[in-house]
């Protein structure tokens, strides 16, 4: 009874930090939940052969992705007893310093939201068709893997 | 039969294009098709490349007519 709806996990551009206070902001009324917990990622500046990665820019198949993200809700929902888990992926540039992924996820008590926050970011990381082109400074590039 | 093929990544970035229709006549797999469209183009790691098949990773069916192939490098989201 607790599922949602699928919801578009896609932003433009860099998930800016203000969107993580404003979520949690938007959580104070649920007071069943005990515990968020919260993953961000944010772009390294990799190091390749002395050249500085300065930005990702983020494409993926996004009928294929948001499809992918609504299974993998399903499945979290179903492992992990969560009140509600929320996921936004940049696509387009994202500089060094900024972030592309945002998991929240709650529910009553901590472990809870801990292993699911990690399921998310696991499956995500696995089986969401998205691709990162690292830029350099002098503007060549390298397509990045997940390890 | 027609496909419509999609190339992400470095492989749109290889092929020079982020979407055709081939036709072809008789059955292919959806490896077949890979392999056919991924000959040719500069790709160190081809393996890697895995297919979908109308947004299901899939690389042993045999193709429909109106089928949507795409072709994913490894990923990296997150």
């Amino acid at each position: 009874m607790h599922k949602k709806k699928p919801k578009k996990v896609f932003v433009q551009g860099a998930i800016p930090p203000e969107k993580i206070a404003h979520s949690v902001a938007n959580h104070q009324s649920k007071t069943s939940i005990g515990a968020h917990s919260i993953f961000l990622g944010q772009v390294r500046a990799d190091e390749v052969d002395g050249k500085t990665v300065t930005a990702i820019d983020y494409t993926a198949y996004e009928e294929m992705a948001e499809k992918v993200f609504h299974d993998i809700r399903e499945a979290a929902f179903s492992k992990f007893d969560i009140t509600c888990a929320h996921i936004y992926h940049s696509l387009g540039k994202v500089k060094v310093g900024e972030l592309c992924l945002f998991v929240f996820t709650s529910s009553a008590h901590r472990k809870i939201t801990i292993e699911a926050t990690n399921f998310f970011v696991e499956e995500i990381k696995a089986k969401v068709p998205v691709f990162g082109k690292e830029i350099f400074e002098d503007e060549t590039h390298q397509w990045k893997v997940n390890k | 039969m027609k496909v419509t093929v999609k190339y992400f990544g470095l492989v749109a970035e290889a092929a020079e294009k982020s979407e055709e229709v081939m036709e072809f006549d008789g059955t292919l797999t959806a490896s077949e098709l890979k392999a056919k469209c991924l000959n040719g183009l500069s790709i160190t790691d081809k393996e890697s490349i895995q297919i979908a098949v109308n947004q299901n990773l899939d690389d042993k069916t045999t193709l429909k007519d109106g089928d949507e192939v795409a072709l994913l490098p490894p990923f990296a989201g997150g």
